[in-house]
């Protein structure tokens, strides 16, 4: 039996996720002074996710400053700052709400370097709370993380774990491109060990969380717990399932997933965006085209079914990936 | 104004208008493609702007931005060869007539999604001020943008934080081939809307380019004194056509012939001989400007095209574009 102070212990050096966003930004303005952060309630208030709890106390309102609810100035704004010698973090509530400052994310950021020939860098981070499981309904529920796969121009991390939180906010702020930050509502209450000062998780780095000979399993941001459940209930039928979580969609780490696939032959994708245009179907063209002869077995993408996020507990888990969807698939290609 | 700056401003709005026709009749010869959106008719509010501002202060502008690229200090010859698809060209022929860049000249892009770029002027004055470099920044922007929600946010948010920012709108009357004031609310849809946000509103005419200097120095003054932004309207017609295709049949006859009489050019050279200047001087001043564009022209005409690689720099800081491991 494990000692009890020693159980309490680790457990009070845990970190949760909500708290690591907030500890992940403040590592980077305590070490640059150009990073500043705006966004609604995200000051005084924290943050309605409180996200950036401390911050505003810490940094003062120079450093940290509140908007009005005006999607587009906020994201334009922090355009304009990281094109002149800011390094802005800039909050959208919720992921939703990316479709008010569209124009933002698929015309302006990601296309101004490219289209002035090189004359100018947005080194910035857009953060957002996204995703569902809370039954918030159709409007503040949704993963978008496909959204932003559609545009070139933009990188994206989806971290799974409050290390990665950290690491990878770190490596989101300090990069001279556009980086779209999904901050996951259904893992903000989760706990994980804290990493080492100075901790940084490279964008395009998927981990490999699992390892396993049978079967791969490739997820990402809230879908990772998902898999690793499915994953301990099939060690018990004998199915040995590896999986990657995937961290950021750009750059994409096909090489860790192709490498997997040379171990297992066998692919199911867990994503929760609906299928249609999901970020699965790009992974899995990949695989389809460079990885063909790895295979054993058809692929299998376990998503977000095709219909808005309904309310009611009964309904979103219909639509949303469960772990017993999960294993279903992954059951089916075990046997293939 | 002495006479020596007002030259200096006569010669810089004359080679705008001759690099415009240039452009325009590069694009008949099938020399410029895609399309433009050229600027007769607008260049005192560049030139009369430009010449207020610091110059490092910012300057955001739209598709209609060849004045603005020209008076922050891009040469006749780096724009057409843009037009032209030269890899000589302004950004190295990826960005085409409406995404003229000087970024060197802190003229930092033109943008073509109508109202996208003040919100990011906002952002530069608002990191002018956290730096505390004293600078400004300064959106052009045409009168149909007003009517977008950027415009709004960008001016709210301008407004509550007191940045040294300007809004500058060329309201030459009309959208695309709408009237402007058939899809408007209010008569000055600019100057109108400044004093809902609590900054103010002026009108000015834009095609005299001392009066544009003189209302812009004003108003960047009290910005940079920290007394917030300031929107100015600057009166002012369009030349051609709103862009290539289009050869403007929805304008009045009679509404376009007293426009062409006021012309910036005109009214510049009329100050000029009214302070004395001779004659000669002036025209001394179009021969250098047309020696110059000519010369632009057989430059831009001579460079060669982008090297087909060039495709595929210049998406990331790193200079690549690779997505994927
Ligand atoms: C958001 C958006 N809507 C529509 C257009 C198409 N469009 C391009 S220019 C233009 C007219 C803009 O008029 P104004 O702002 O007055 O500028 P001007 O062209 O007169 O300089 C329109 C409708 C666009 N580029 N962006």
């Amino acid at each position: 039996m494990a000692d009890v102070t020693e159980v309490r212990g680790a457990a009070a050096r845990q970190i949760s996720y909500r708290d690591a966003v907030a500890e992940g930004i403040a590592r980077e303005m305590r070490r640059d002074p150009s990073v500043v952060c705006l966004g609604e309630d995200i000051g005084a208030a924290g943050g309605v996710f409180k996200t950036t709890v401390g911050l505003h106390k810490e940094f003062g309102p120079e450093r940290v400053w509140d908007t009005p609810i005006s999607e587009q100035a906020i994201v334009g704004a922090a355009m304009g700052a990281a094109m002149t010698g800011l390094r802005p973090v800039a909050e959208i509530m919720f992921s939703d709400f990316f479709a008010c400052c569209w124009d933002y994310l698929a015309n302006e950021i990601p296309k101004v370097r490219y289209m002035t020939g090189g004359q100018v860098t947005v080194p910035l981070v857009v953060r957002t709370a996204n995703g569902g499981g809370l039954g918030f309904g159709a409007q503040h529920s949704q993963a978008t993380e496909n959204w932003a796969l559609t545009v070139p121009g933009l990188k994206i991390a989806a971290p799974s774990t409050p290390a990665d939180v950290i690491g990878m906010m770190a490596a989101a702020i300090r990069s001279d491109d556009p980086v779209v930050f999904f901050e996951h509502k259904g893992l903000l209450a989760g706990k994980g060990a804290p990493p080492e000062p100075d901790h940084v998780v490279e964008l395009g780095r998927a981990a490999v969380v699992r390892e396993g000979a049978d079967v791969t399993l490739v997820a990402l941001a809230s879908m990772v717990p998902v898999a690793l459940k499915a994953a301990e209930r099939l060690a018990q039928e004998d199915i040995d399932v590896e999986v990657v979580d995937l961290r950021s969609l750009v750059p994409l780490d096909m090489a860790t997933v192709l490498a997997s696939l040379g171990r297992t032959s066998r692919l199911v994708v867990v994503e929760e965006n609906p299928y249609q245009g999901g970020w699965g179907a790009t992974v899995v063209s990949v695989v389809a085209d460079e990885g063909f002869g790895l295979l054993d077995a058809p692929v299998r993408r376990v998503a977000g079914e095709c219909v808005p996020l309904p309310f009611a507990d009964v309904l979103e888990e219909q639509v949303i990936p469960t772990v017993d969807k999960v294993v279903a698939a992954v059951r089916s290609l075990a046997a293939y | 104004m002495d006479t020596a700056e007002l030259l200096a401003r006569y010669e810089q709005m004359a080679l705008i208008r001759r690099t415009e026709k240039a452009a325009h009749d590069l694009f008949l010869q099938g020399l410029v493609k895609g399309t433009t959106h050229l600027a007769a008719g607008h260049e005192a509010i560049a030139v009369g702007a430009s010449a207020a501002l610091r110059d490092d202060d910012y300057v955001f502008a739209t598709y209609r931005g060849h004045h603005h690229a020209m008076a922050r200090g891009a040469t006749p010859e780096e724009c057409l060869a843009e037009l032209m698809q030269r890899a000589t060209g302004l950004c190295r022929a990826k960005g085409g007539s409406m995404h003229l860049t000087k970024a060197d000249a802190f003229m930092l892009g033109s943008y073509a999604i109508v109202g996208a770029h003040l919100p990011m002027a906002v952002g530069a004055a608002w990191s002018a001020k956290l730096r505390g470099t004293g600078q400004l920044a300064v959106a052009f922007f045409g009168d149909g943008a007003t009517n977008i929600g950027a415009f709004h946010e960008a001016l709210n948010l301008a407004a509550v934080w007191k940045l040294p920012v300007l809004f500058v709108c060329e309201n030459n009357l009309y959208m695309e081939y709408t009237p402007i004031a058939d899809v408007t609310a209010v008569a000055r849809p600019a100057a109108d809307r400044a004093p809902a946000y609590g900054i103010p509103g002026e009108v000015v005419d834009g095609n005299d380019v001392v009066s544009v200097q003189e209302a812009v120095a004003r108003l960047a003054g009290r910005a940079r004194a920290g007394d917030g932004p300031a929107v100015l309207e600057a009166e002012t017609y369009r030349h051609f056509g709103h862009s290539r295709t289009d050869p403007a049949t929805y304008r009045p006859a009679e509404e376009v012939e007293r426009w062409l009489k006021h012309d910036p050019l005109d009214i510049a050279r009329g100050r000029l001989v009214e302070a004395g200047v001779p004659e000669e001087t002036v025209t001394a001043a179009d021969e250098r400007v047309q020696a110059v564009v000519r010369q632009a022209i057989d430059a831009a005409k001579n460079a060669p095209a982008p090297d087909p690689r060039e495709a595929f720099t210049d998406v990331w800081a790193d200079g690549g574009a690779a997505w994927r491991t």
